[in-house]
């Protein structure tokens, strides 16, 4: 069949494309910032088109914040939150969240730790007042620690056979220089998971789960000031001051490539992580980067993905992104390609790499990018837990309070000399390690003809096996 | 909760559906088409998603990957999906590009045909078995969501087969396919059209008009499915055990459930979220929490709305517990409920918690979208979307465990359990090791 229009009847669509009536404005939420009396800092974001309402409290107990050898205290002791209070136990409290139609959570990430749930109005007040219970008087039962610590070992166990997990683990750990805390696993690795102790998860729930460096956030059905009196009613016992957390070390495992080739027998497909170090999230240059990730490869549009995917078929999905965190998380290309293309698939992403710092990108890749990312915005914030999570950053990250209002701005100021510079100065061809998990037999060749730089392979366990 | 929800149909065939909402201004697009993996033909497994990815390579008026490129050059999102019964295209936009996705969607069901190629049709069918495999290849226990459908439906049942396709038929396809799937099926009598979000509604009628009113309907009728009903029950306890790359055993255990829609669907829909939904469930406090079985535990159903629908739980075993271990486990809870019976109060918290997440899920203009195609294309009534929560607060403690006893027996079973291969079983013993592991 060629491509010879087939008419069905006589009818078309008319070929005229339609333009778009005049944009509608747009405004983030508007929220207030209170403090309360013991330090705690309280947004309160009133959304009031559906009667629900997502509460968040945030604390600086993230993973940055372990004592060294103590990787997976953060969260085991934002999850620990879960398992019981001093009045009740675990299965009464969460027992008492569902009844309520509320799904409490709690988890820690690099940052911060946070507990939270989403309810509807009607039952508003009764689940917060389980939320501040569980913040304030975690009761950290002997076994349900144990079980929790149980749990994460069974997840580390089963990542040897899940190559996503596992390609994820492995690239952080050959990118930073392991005294750094991000070149191990955010949820702790099974060294240290296995040592941790309740005693361990209470000092570190009273060194850090304070009010002062503490964050509620409040959004939907709610006012202003029923948010703050709330807030008191819940947490205005709390008391103490946390210190600022540090943040992780930024050094690199090493200054010059490498591709690590880590063992997946069989593996009908690898899973390819190519990056380096990137940035903090607070770094000035923040918009010129995430214009140029858009470009490079955050968009399905993106060089990356129609290279890989649409041009070349090797993947269903390719991406770039640069992970924010308050200290510099990596810059990571992510795809899965079949095996036997994985040499060439690399070589594509080394090349899109190197071609966006030689070359200025495109005007009309720039305003794809730009107005991508100024439209989307409202979409982006439909949900009280969206609105929630972006206030939520606001307060780990110290951005300005009218970031919001000034985003759409920001991304449109960006230019392609912006783009370029942004390009030449944090994206490091030279640096770049290229770690692949998969089936070595088929893929060690092809890719050490490529000559990225000294290959290295390793079992699933991590452990490096030496060279012939 | 209520959505203002307006209804009506093109002179021909496609059902409109729309329910304005001016809170931010953005609008929700959503096309449901009524084919899915069901209508593919022996030897074309997975066609009918391979097709729905066809539909973004451009139609008539719009190139290849431009449809993807204008939807996010116009600050909107994207995707499709496909499903047994049906395949769904959708796109959320700023508001004043509503027209630009009526326009797109419209000239691929209208004109998709002239832009079809064999290159588009060659890369396309990679990129599918790419997805294959990152999916469920490679992925531990990734095969389940084939096995089971064919486990639980008889051999000539249209929803027995792969959704996503086997390599060699996927390797079978060819344009003659696509032109005919497209001929047959693609045809807005075939289609529901939800709008949802900030637009007028007399602007965005004229707009369907405009775009939709001149295609014309369907050239033949669309050849209806072959036989869905079932039985009620499996009429026994079926067993596959698959030895895979896992390091722990998991158990899916299924039972044949009524299909969405039914008084009796929402009992059961309160009866797999009693057992396995939240935290205090049934299967995590017993068996995660309460004897440590499993590491997680939870049950859900397909919501399918034609021949019979499956209440399934999903457990997965602690490391230390063996298969048998957790399959013992797993039935003794079902076995408990069905004898035993569920209190009020567990309905109570089922049915809090399924209300919380409906009224969240309102938020979405997209899913509002969706909701609505799938009540119109379904059931032929988009109303039904504000009668959810009143059918889920109608079911009882009497009718749950009606369901319970009718459908939970050792007659109506389904397991399809993942052992660790050998090879799995020694790294497992290795990473022990390594941890200091102890109970």
């Amino acid at each position: 069949m060629t491509g010879a229009p087939i008419a069905l009847g006589s009818a078309r669509v008319s070929p005229v494309r339609p333009t778009a009536a005049p944009p509608k404005p747009y405004r983030f939420p508007r929220f207030e910032i209170a403090t309360l009396d013991n330090g705690l800092r309280v947004i309160v974001a009133p959304v009031r088109v559906l009667p629900v309402v997502t509460a968040l409290v945030l604390v600086d107990a993230g993973a940055s914040a372990e004592a060294a050898g103590r990787d997976g205290v953060a969260n085991l002791t934002a999850r620990g939150l879960l398992e019981g209070t001093m009045r009740r136990d675990g299965n009464a409290l969460t027992e008492q969240f569902e009844r309520l139609g509320a799904g409490v959570f709690a988890g820690a990430d690099w940052d911060t730790a946070n507990a939270g749930v989403t309810v509807l109005r009607a039952h508003l007040e009764p689940a917060l007042a389980l939320l501040g219970e569980l913040v304030l008087t975690p009761s950290f039962p002997e076994r349900d620690i144990a079980r929790l610590r149980a749990e994460r070992l069974a997840d580390l166990l089963q990542m040897r056979t899940e190559p996503r997990g596992l390609a994820d683990e492995m690239f952080a750990r050959f990118v930073y220089d392991p005294v750094s805390r991000y070149a191990r696993p955010e949820e702790g690795g099974p060294e240290t998971v296995s040592t941790l102790t309740r005693d361990d998860v209470r000092r570190f729930y009273t060194d850090r789960y304070r009010p002062r460096g503490s964050t509620l956030v409040l959004v939907g059905d709610v006012s202003v000031d029923e948010g703050l009196e709330l807030a008191r009613g819940m947490l205005g016992d709390w008391t103490g001051t946390a210190s600022r957390s540090p943040v992780p070390g930024e050094a690199p495992a090493r200054t010059t490539r490498a591709v690590h080739l880590v063992r997946k027998p069989d593996a009908p497909q690898s899973e390819l992580r190519i990056g380096h170090i990137g940035l903090p999230r607070t770094h000035p240059d923040y918009f010129p980067v995430l214009l140029m990730n858009a470009v490079l490869g955050g968009l399905f549009s993106s060089r990356i993905n129609l290279n890989l995917r649409e041009a070349h078929a090797y993947t269903y999905a390719a991406f770039s992104g640069f992970a924010w965190r308050r200290g510099a998380g990596p810059f990571v290309v992510s795809t899965a390609v079949e095996s036997d293309v994985t040499a060439d698939a690399a070589r594509e992403v080394l090349a899109e790499i190197e071609r966006i710092r030689a070359e200025p990108i495109t005007a009309a890749e720039l305003s794809l990018a730009t107005s991508y990312l100024g439209g989307v915005f409202p979409i982006k914030y439909e949900t009280t837990d969206a609105i929630a999570r972006a206030l939520a950053a606001l307060a780990a990250f110290d951005l300005p309070l009218d970031y919001f209002d000034t985003y759409r701005d920001a991304v449109r100021a960006v230019s392609i000399a912006d783009v370029q510079r942004a390009a030449q100065r944090y994206l490091h061809p030279d640096a770049l390690q290229v770690v692949v998990v998969g089936d070595a037999s088929e893929i060690k060749s092809p890719i050490a003809a490529m000559q990225i730089g000294p290959l290295l392979e390793y079992g699933a366990d991590g452990v490096e096996i030496p060279s012939d | 909760m209520r959505i203002p929800i307006e209804s009506y149909r093109l002179s021909n065939g496609l059902v409109v559906t729309l329910s304005e909402d001016h809170t931010a201004p953005i609008v929700a697009v959503n096309l449901w088409y009524r084919v899915g993996s069901a209508n593919e033909r022996l030897g074309r497994t997975g066609f009918a998603h391979l097709f729905e990815h066809m539909l973004f390579q451009g139609s008539e008026h719009v190139a290849a990957n431009e449809h993807f490129e204008l939807i996010q050059r116009a600050g909107g999102t994207l995707n499709g999906s496909t499903w047994l019964d049906r395949t769904n295209y959708y796109e959320t936009v700023p508001s004043n590009e509503l027209a630009l996705a009526l326009w797109l969607e419209a000239d691929r069901m209208g004109a998709l045909l002239p832009a079809m190629t064999q290159q588009k049709l060659d890369t396309q069918r990679d990129v599918v078995k790419n997805e294959r495999r990152w999916s469920m290849d490679n992925q531990p226990y990734g095969t389940w969501s084939e096995r089971l459908p064919a486990l639980t439906y008889p051999s000539s049942h249209p929803f027995h087969h792969s959704l996503i396709g086997s390599m060699e038929d996927l390797s079978a396809a060819s344009l003659d396919d696509i032109s005919g799937f497209f001929s047959t099926y693609y045809r807005p009598d075939n289609a529901v059209l939800s709008i949802a979000g900030d637009f007028e509604s007399p602007q965005a009628r004229a707009l369907v008009e405009r775009y939709f009113g001149v295609l014309p309907r369907g050239a033949s009728p669309i050849p209806p499915l072959a036989d869905m009903q079932l039985p009620p029950l499996f009429g026994e306890w079926r067993r596959e055990v698959v030895l895979d790359m896992v390091m722990v055993p998991r158990l899916f255990l299924a039972f044949r459930a009524p299909v969405f829609g039914t008084d009796e669907y929402y009992a059961g829909s309160v009866l797999g979220a009693i057992l396995g939904m939240g935290k205090a469930s049934r299967l995590q406090r017993e068996l995660v929490r309460g004897r440590e079985i499993a590491s997680e535990a939870s049950a859900f159903t397909f919501d399918l709305t034609q021949g019979a629908d499956l209440l399934v739980i999903d457990a997965t075993a602690r490391p230390e517990v063996s298969s048998e271990a957790l399959e013992d486990e797993v039935a003794r809870e079902v076995d408990a409920v069905r004898d035993a019976g569920v209190t009020a109060a567990d309905v109570e918290r089922a049915v809090a918690l399924m209300e919380t997440a409906f009224v969240t899920s309102l938020q979405s203009a997209g899913e509002r979208a969706d909701r609505l195609s799938m009540f119109a294309a379904m059931f032929g009534d988009p109303r039904l979307l504000n009668e959810q929560t009143d059918r889920y607060r109608a079911v009882t403690v009497e009718r749950v465990n009606a369901f319970a006893r009718d459908r939970l027996g050792t007659n109506n079973r389904a397991s399809l359990l993942y052992v660790p291969k050998d090879g799995a079983e020694g790294q497992r013993d290795e990473a022990e090791a390594a941890s200091g592991a102890t109970r």
